[in-house]
């Protein structure tokens, strides 16, 4: 068995500042070893340790989608020390992604469903995944209605821009863009995202699932509003972050009650979450 | 298997030819303390000792330990990739581990050796040694074992079980890599097996108890919110010295370490008990009391490993976090707590 401590080698292939601020970075990473792509075969909502020797490891949510190949693909925001290291690395420079690692968001049991994403701020990484992965022309008769209310500050600061303005213009998938403030030039809604869930978003049913990620303020005001527009517990589906190390089980330090974020999760449904000790 | 008498005027020869084919270790005296060591050439292991200050765990899961190794230098063809620290472990033996050590590094297995990912690091070192225990005739006044999944003649983990009777040890077998040390010892002897009696008298010694059986009834959310955690966790220092001591915690922390162009990445015990093991980035700590640390700990002992092994609590009863804690925080008295609760008082007091 492989050993789960040990990254693989990759080399920085692109470097993209993601926001207006500069306070996020997107890179793509390729593999220096033929046939470490196919070994870190993942799904859409995992990720990935990203290594730098050194200095330390992060985990960090896969935002490239299993249906991207030949590179991987994250989006990292500036915080602390492996972060700030991360942000002045060059192209070209060498470092480790160990991974795949944790649960993804049920694909399985989402076929056949329609399915609403509500992304706020920057935890959009493995939602742009998804829908990525949804859209691919081979998996979008596998799926219903796909609505996606994604809100940040100003338009500056949306992840992915160039990909969401395509989004906006197909007719397979319903955006609900928005932003804070109203802004020049900007013709999508505007408002926080949980009165924009109000307003936009499908009535739950038993065939809705919602998926949700954002900063805990966005979470808070937008789980009242999903109740209210019917879903119910085990249909909304969230990806929780604690502080971590190993990220596959042993190092004990993510646990809420007897779950591992990192391993049993880190997509829980709110029916899950409500049945562990709020220590996220 | 095999019952075999070691005789004690043979004992110091005989371990010393044993060392031609393990590295041994076993308990020494270290200033006032006892601790597990490696038997140099000419050291015997001293089996006054019951409990060692600190557990055996060590031995295969050191305290500090190198996993990776990178070089930094850009001159070099391998540069920034990192590689395993192979650990070639030669066959390893410990003497006079006690039955509650050996089922705590059994217990601890569950968590290094699973169905996905295993520890390449704890198994190696697991797999190349040979467990001897030493049963205890003479338990002390805050073991606790019998009722926490083990006792004094307890086998599990095990590979030789030793007692002692008087001017001689008897060894029993308990598995293959038993036998084999047996036989390179050259220990041929054959004698009756005795170990039934004594360790009914070894266990009538023991008076200190947990109960448990009401534990796996309870619910996780009930007891997390249970009104005693204040008054549990009131005099604790957060010193970790519980954690630090104890044979079954295995929380970790990994970080880097450079010196010049090479460096390492090491893995180190880390404990629940400290702010900085759950804090985040943006500063929010989910366990940021000092109550919620120690319910932790507590919990993933009692409730949590319980509810998700059905191997019983994390706790092999040795006694060491109640003697060593500055404050006296006492496990027994935690446990009976959690397993006497009823969340119908919390609402009753509540209302
Ligand atoms: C499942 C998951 C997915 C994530 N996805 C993203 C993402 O896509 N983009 C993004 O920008 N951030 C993401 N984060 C948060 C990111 O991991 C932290 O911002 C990062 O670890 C901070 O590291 P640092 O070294 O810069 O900070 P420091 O405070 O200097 O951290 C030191 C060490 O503490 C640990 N640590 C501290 N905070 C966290 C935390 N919140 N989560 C996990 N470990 C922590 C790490 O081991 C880190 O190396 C994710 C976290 C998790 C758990
Ligand atoms: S040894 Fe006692 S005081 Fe120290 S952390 Fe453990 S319970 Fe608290
Ligand atoms: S919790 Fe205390 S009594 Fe139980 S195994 Fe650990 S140190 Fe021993
Ligand atoms: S990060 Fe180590 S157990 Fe979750």
């Amino acid at each position: 068995m492989q050993n789960p401590y040990l990254p693989y080698p990759v080399r920085v292939d692109d470097i993209e500042v993601a926001t207006e601020d500069k306070s996020l970075k997107t890179f793509k990473f390729v593999f220096l070893n033929d046939g470490d792509e196919k070994k870190f075969a993942y799904k859409a909502g995992q990720f990935a340790e990203l290594s730098i020797p050194g200095v330390g490891e992060i985990p960090i949510g896969i935002a490239s989608s299993p249906v991207e190949k030949g590179f991987v693909m994250f989006t990292v925001f500036r915080a602390g020390v492996v972060t700030t290291h991360l942000h002045n690395m060059k192209t070209g420079n060498i470092m480790g992604i160990r991974g795949p690692l944790g649960n993804w968001y049920p694909w399985d049991m989402l076929e056949g469903k329609n399915i609403l994403i509500v992304g706020g701020g920057f935890a959009f990484t493995t939602l742009r995944s998804s829908i990525v992965y949804m859209l691919d022309p081979a998996n979008r008769s596998k799926f219903g209605n796909i609505d996606v209310v994604y809100g940040a500050r100003t338009p500056g600061m949306l992840l992915y821009k160039d990909e969401l303005i395509e989004w906006e213009k197909r007719d397979d998938i319903n955006m609900h863009l928005t932003i804070d403030a109203p802004a020049e030039g900007w013709n999508y809604n505007v408002g926080f995202t949980p009165p924009i869930t109000e307003e936009k978003a499908p009535k739950g049913d038993e065939n809705t699932y919602a998926i949700v990620c954002g900063p805990p303020i966005m979470i808070k005001f937008t789980l009242p509003v999903l109740e209210k527009l019917g879903y119910s517990n085990d249909h909304i589906i969230m990806s929780l972050e604690n502080r971590m190390k190993c990220g596959f089980g042993m190092c004990g330090r993510c646990g809420i009650g007897k779950e591992l974020v990192c391993k049993d999760g880190p997509v829980f449904t709110l029916d899950q979450v409500n049945q562990t000790p709020k220590e996220y | 298997m095999k019952v075999v008498i070691i005789d004690k005027g043979q004992w110091a020869e005989d371990l010393e030819g044993l060392k031609k084919s393990y590295q041994l270790f076993g308990p020494v005296g270290e200033k006032d303390y006892t601790v597990f060591k490696t038997l140099e050439k000419g050291m015997l292991p001293d089996f006054s000792t019951l409990n060692t200050r600190l557990s055996p765990k060590s031995i295969v899961f050191p305290q500090s330990e190198d996993i990776l190794e990178f070089s930094l230098d850009e001159t070099r063809e391998d540069h920034h990739i990192m590689k395993e620290v192979k650990k070639d472990h030669p066959s390893r033996a410990v003497f006079g581990i006690r039955p509650c050590d050996a089922k705590s590094i059994s217990l601890v297995k569950l968590n290094f050796d699973t169905a996905e990912y295993k520890d390449p690091y704890w198994l190696s070192a697991y797999e190349a040694t040979t467990f001897v225990g030493l049963a205890c005739d003479n338990p002390a006044s805050t073991c606790f074992c019998t009722t926490a999944g083990c006792g004094p003649y307890h086998e599990e983990g095990l590979d030789v079980l030793l007692t002692d009777e008087g001017d001689h040890f008897v060894a029993k077998a308990l598995t293959d890599k038993g036998e084999t040390l047996i036989k390179t010892a050259g220990w041929a002897t054959e004698t009756e097996d005795t170990f039934k009696l004594k360790k009914k008298t070894a266990e009538s010694k023991i008076t200190s108890a947990v109960e448990t059986g009401n534990l796996e009834n309870l619910e996780i959310l009930d007891l997390h919110g249970a009104t005693f955690w204040d008054d549990i966790s009131f005099a604790c220092l957060n010193c970790g010295t519980c954690t630090y001591v104890c044979p079954t915690c295995w929380c970790f922390d990994i970080q880097d370490e450079v010196h010049g162009k090479s460096g390492k990445r090491m893995r180190n015990w880390d404990s629940c008990m400290f702010p900085l093991f759950t804090i985040h980035t943006t500063g929010h700590n989910p366990r940021g009391t000092k109550m919620q640390r120690v319910r932790q700990r507590f919990m993933h002992k009692l409730k949590y490993f319980l509810d998700k092994y059905n191997q019983g609590i994390m706790c092999v009863g040795c006694g060491r976090c109640v003697r060593q804690c500055p404050v006296n925080i006492d496990i027994r008295r935690v446990c009976n707590l959690m397993n006497s609760y009823k969340p119908e008082d919390a609402c009753a007091a509540q209302e």
